[in-house]
Order: C-alpha cells, then sequence, then structure tokens
C-alpha cells in the first residue's frame, strides 16, 4: 500500500504544529517553513496526479483497517487534480503574502496551512463523516485567515460567517444522521453499494438525507439562494485571504459531483430527481445575481466578491446535468476560475495600495504607476468575463457547448451570453473609473508597486495564460478526469475489493 | 420514549432555528447552542433509542451500535470548539463597535479594506 494519498494532508498538519511550537514569534523563520511546507505540498500533488493518472484510484487505508470499517483516503483523478490545484493556488497566495499581509496580525501561516489540511482533506477523504471533519477543519482555519488582521467590519462580517457555516454543519450532521440511520455505512464506496438497496420504506429518509446534504454542498458553494454569505465575506476579509478562499468555493462543488455521481445516482434514486431539478436552475440565476451585483458593487473588491457568484453560477450549471461529458468542460471552467479568482482578488489588493486613502473604491483618484496597474487589469478581465484568447473564454464554449441538447439548453446559453456582457460592461466601467479618470486636487500616494507581489499575481496569470494555449490537452485530461469519476464500480473496487464490488452491481 | 425524544429534538431545533434569525449575537449565539443539542440528541438516536444495552461487545447479548456515539462525540467537540470561537467573535465585534447587532450598517459596508494598517504591526 502506498503512503502517498495521505501525504497531502499530513504534510501541512505537521507543518502548522511546527509553526506554532517552533516559529510563534519569528516571522522569518514561520515564511521559510510555510513557503518550503507549501512548496513541497506543490511537489507532493504533481506526483500524487501522475500517480493516480494509469487509471485505478488508489486507497489509503489508515491503519490498515479493511475498509467499510477504517477511515480510508482515496486518490483517485477527481481529487489529485483538485489537490494539485489548491496547492498551486495556495502556493501563488502565500507567495504574495510573505511581502507584508502574513505580519499583519499573529499566526497567519499556523492558519494557513490547517486550511490546506482541512481542503485537502476534504478533496482525498473517501467517508462521509471525514468529510464533515475536513469542512471543519477548513472553516475553522478560514475564520482565523477571514479576521486576520482585525477590524470592526471584518468582525461583523466575520460574525456572520461563522453563524452562517455553523448552521451548514448542523445541517450537515442531520443529514449525515439520517443516511447513517438508512444504510449503516459512511464510507462513500460501501454507500454506492448499498444505497441502491435500500429498502422502499426507507427511501423518503434517505431521500430526506441526500437532499439536505446537497443543500450543505451548495451553500459552500454560494449557489441562490444561499450565496448572501460570500459577497459579504469575501470583501471584508483580507484580499490574500480571499485569494485562497477561491478554492473553498470549489470544495463545495466537488462534494456535489463527488457524492452525487458516486452515491446518489442511477434513474431511480429520489435525490437526483430533486438535485436535477433544482440545480441548473438556481445556477442560472446565480450567474444572473452576481453579474447585477458587480453593475452595483461600489469597490473593486465587492466587484470580485460577485464575479465569484457569477462563476460559481457558470459552474455549476454543467455540474447539475450530471454527465461525464459536461463534467470535463466544466473541470477546465473549474480550474480557469480558480486561477482567475485567485487573480483578481490580489489585484485588488496591490492597486489598492497604490491609490492612497481611497484604497479600492469605484472613484476617481490618484495612483501611482497608473499604466502598469491598468495592464494587470485588463489581462485579469479580460480572463475572467471570457474574452478570447484566454482560457474564460474557451472555459465557457465548453460549458456552452456542453449544454447545446440539454432540456434547458436555450435558457442556458442565453443566461450565459447576456451576463457574459453584463459582466463585461462592469468590468469595464470599473476599469475605466479606476485608471483613466483623473481625481483633482488630491496628492499622489508614495508607494509604488514593488517586483515581489506582482511576480506572484504575473505568475498566476502565466499560469492562466499555459491553461489556454494547451488548451487541447489539459482539456483532454480533464475528459479522462471525468470519465474515470464517472465510472462507479471502479471507486467502488478500489476501495472495498473486487469480491465487494461485484455483490453490490 | 420515541415519541419524547422526536418531540424534544423538534422542539430544541425549532426554538433553535427561531433564536438564529433574531438580530442581537447573544440570542444567535444561544440558537446555535440549541441547534448543535439537537444534531447531538437527533445523531444520538439513528443508533436506535434502546435501554440497557451498552454498546460494548460481550456485555450483553445484544449491544446496540457504538459508532453513532462516536460521531456525536466528534460534533461535541466541534460543536463546543466553534461556540467558544463564535462567543470570543461576538464579544469582540461589540467591544470594537459598541453595538451587538448582527446585520452590516451602509456605513460599515463602504469601508471596504479600510484605511491601510501600519507595516509591520503584529
Amino acid at each position: 500500500m502506498s503512503q502517498w494519498p495521505i501525504l497531502p494532508t499530513i504534510l501541512p498538519a505537521l507543518t502548522a504544529a511546527l509553526l506554532v511550537l517552533v516559529g510563534r514569534d519569528d516571522i522569518r523563520l514561520q515564511r521559510v517553513l510555510s513557503v518550503a511546507a507549501t512548496l513541497a505540498l506543490v511537489a507532493v500533488a504533481v506526483g500524487l496526479y501522475v500517480m493516480a493518472r494509469p487509471g485505478e484510484p488508489l486507497a489509503y487505508r489508515l491503519g490498515d483497517w479493511p475498509a467499510p470499517f477504517g477511515i480510508v483516503v482515496v486518490a483517485d483523478r477527481l481529487s489529485t487534480t483538485m489537490v494539485l490545484l489548491a496547492s498551486i493556488v495556495a502556493f501563488a497566495v502565500l507567495l504574495y503574502a510573505v511581502n507584508g499581509w502574513d505580519a499583519r496580525g499573529r499566526h497567519f501561516h499556523a492558519l494557513f496551512q490547517f486550511q490546506l489540511l482541512g481542503i485537502n482533506g476534504a478533496f482525498l477523504t473517501g467517508d462521509l463523516f471525514n468529510l464533515f471533519v475536513f469542512f471543519e477543519v477548513m472553516l475553522i482555519a478560514s475564520y482565523g485567515l477571514m479576521l486576520h488582521g482585525g477590524g470592526a467590519r471584518r468582525l461583523k462580517a466575520g460574525f456572520q460567517y461563522v453563524a452562517v457555516n455553523l448552521i451548514g454543519s448542523v445541517v450537515f450532521l442531520f443529514a449525515v444522521g439520517l443516511i447513517y440511520a438508512v444504510t449503516g455505512t459512511l464510507n462513500l464506496a460501501d454507500l454506492a453499494v448499498k444505497v441502491p438497496q435500500v429498502a422502499a420504506g426507507d427511501q423518503a429518509l434517505l431521500a430526506a438525507g441526500a437532499v439536505l446534504l446537497l443543500g450543505v454542498f451548495v451553500l459552500k458553494a454560494a449557489l441562490v439562494p444561499l450565496h448572501w454569505w460570500l459577497p459579504i465575506t469575501y470583501a471584508a476579509a483580507p484580499p490574500p485571504a480571499a485569494a485562497l478562499f477561491a478554492v473553498l468555493t470549489k470544495v463545495g462543488a466537488y462534494a456535489i459531483v463527488r457524492v452525487f455521481t458516486l452515491v446518489f445516482s442511477g434513474e431511480n434514486a429520489p435525490a437526483v430527481a430533486v438535485a436535477d431539478s433544482v440545480l441548473v436552475p438556481a445556477a442560472l440565476v446565480t450567474l444572473a445575481v452576481g453579474a447585477v451585483g458587480t453593475l452595483a458593487s461600489r469597490n473593486l473588491l465587492d466587484l470580485v466578491s460577485f464575479a465569484v457568484v457569477a462563476s460559481m453560477g457558470t459552474l455549476l450549471i454543467p455540474l447539475g446535468l450530471f454527465r461525464s461529458e459536461a463534467l470535463g468542460g466544466a473541470l477546465y471552467y473549474l480550474i480557469h476560475s480558480t486561477l482567475i479568482a485567485c487573480a483578481l482578488f490580489l489585484l485588488v489588493d496591490l492597486v489598492a495600495e497604490r491609490r492612497g486613502r481611497a484604497r479600492d473604491r469605484l472613484r476617481p483618484a490618484p495612483m501611482r504607476q497608473r499604466g502598469l496597474g491598468a495592464a494587470l487589469f485588463l489581462v485579469a478581465a479580460m480572463g475572467f468575463v471570457g474574452l478570447p484568447p484566454l482560457s474564460g473564454f474557451l472555459g465557457k464554449l465548453l460549458i456552452l457547448d456542453a449544454t447545446r441538447d440539454a432540456a434547458l439548453g436555450a435558457t442556458i446559453w442565453s443566461v450565459i451570453l447576456a451576463t457574459s456582457l453584463v459582466l463585461l460592461a462592469a468590468f469595464a466601467r470599473a476599469g475605466s473609473t479606476l485608471f483613466w479618470k483623473h481625481a483633482q486636487n488630491e496628492r499622489e500616494p508614495a508607494q509604488a508597486l514593488r517586483a515581489a507581489p506582482v511576480a506572484c499575481f504575473g505568475g498566476v496569470v502565466a499560469l492562466i495564460v499555459g491553461l489556454s494555449v494547451f488548451a487541447g490537452p489539459v482539456t483532454a485530461e480533464m475528459q479522462a478526469v471525468a470519465q474515470q469519476a464517472g465510472d462507479r464500480g471502479l471507486y467502488v473496487r478500489a476501495v472495498l475489493g473486487s469480491a465487494v464490488a461485484s455483490r453490490g452491481e | 420514549m420515541e415519541l419524547l425524544v422526536a418531540s424534544g429534538i423538534g422542539v430544541l431545533t425549532a426554538a433553535g432555528v427561531y433564536l438564529v434569525m433574531r438580530r442581537r449575537t447573544f440570542p444567535v449565539v444561544i440558537g446555535l447552542s440549541l441547534l448543535s443539542y439537537a444534531v447531538n440528541l437527533f445523531l444520538f438516536a439513528t443508533g436506535r433509542l434502546a435501554i440497557d444495552r451498552p454498546p460494548i461487545v460481550g456485555a450483553t447479548a445484544n449491544p446496540v451500535d457504538p459508532l453513532p456515539q462516536a460521531l456525536v462525540l466528534t460534533a461535541i467537540v466541534i460543536s463546543f470548539g466553534m461556540t467558544a470561537l463564535i462567543v470570543v467573535l461576538s464579544l469582540r465585534g461589540f467591544l470594537e463597535t459598541g453595538s451587538d447587532r448582527v446585520d452590516i450598517s451602509a456605513s460599515d459596508r463602504d469601508s471596504s479594506l479600510g484605511s491601510p494598517p501600519p507595516e509591520g504591526a503584529s
């Protein structure tokens, strides 16, 4: 049994403990340890991705307990792709944060590593209850990161964020309880075998559990009407933390894919009927609400936060179809939207620091190095809105192509195309206010752009350019990932062994 | 017993939902605690309700399922930690803003990133 699948959770956990114990008063030591550990995490994620590539999912049984009874960690192609994406985003954000943000409060690096522990754990776990536990780890760390630096507004928004997520956790536990009461197991592979065998009398209970679970996941993924926490939280969070939070919403999307293709799938599952009829319309409304929100925003951070809501809507449209052909394109868009959201949040910080007291408010103000700021904004905005030749365009194209013969096809096309126009208008308006209009009688702020933060932003943009240039191979990879994610028998065999899997077929 | 446990969970949940929707932080915190009590009882009940059957193999002829009790224990630890966090958060919010309202006022929203924090502050 290979020990690799557990490494992406062990490494941040040990690093975080080390940071708290050894480096608590020495920011330099913290930076060195944290950057080294995150770089190692990227290496581990690449290794794990390559190992999972040939096809068989790697199942790691903690303590070698047999599968349905012990804790199991599963590295299949979908989860390793997500871990790789999360570790790359984390590395870029961390390199940005060591230029000053991490010193504005205590324990930034420890919280950052705990956040990675939660994210990677949620991607790799093969067990519903551990998914809950890793969600909690992820959220506890995100509360800390969100409050990093303090301030009255952050505290108010933080209270709402924590309260909303605590309610989400309670609903998650109700769902877990219902599913356990009916099936007697929480192991995802075991659930995939046992859910189709549930007696007719218990079907309603099981469906109730599944729908509650869907509710929790769409809360994390910020689907309308459960999206209000996102703009409030992200717009109050420190921008580098918000850049990492770009991965958090994707954990919700991943959980929907994982649970609803593996466990609650098949024609006669009542839960799937609910998910089918609700998810796509709600995603369309989410996209519209996000796009309108960008138009109404009064500062750049609010605008980017609503843009993230819009991108989650776009992402959940193909995911809501629950078809592996649509999933491939959706994964490409997922990678793109995570990277571009990360880039945009970093950009907000870059712009705000150059504008003195105006910060990121959308009003004319003097700015240092206006031209460079405008160029950076142009690239990021083009990438987000989906103008060719960047990957946003290709991602939306793949989604449009996948939804061509769906039931709501015409509506999906019109909403995606119309909101692209709205987003374009919002970003163009924001850009022209920020970079073209000159303010009178205000002193130019002293701070100039430093090279290192711009380089971090540039690195993320380079990844997006790479994603656009190598769109062909990446799309082929993602199709293969989606193919494997749709193969339930493969996952069940890898976790439980072939004997059990054939009994369940 | 089923009726008693079920209605107890129901009343706790209803009271929790009502309190969570209040405007001040203290009722919200109490509401969240009530919700977590409700879910803990609910998880406990998923192992079936039985009397005089400890979850120990060999102690009785027909032990109850021990797993829900392990789940409840984990859930209690997590909800305890979360409640402590949100209590501290609401206290800090009250001390810094002088109000214990949950909603964010318009003047709060405008401030965005706020004024630039001092460099190198800890």
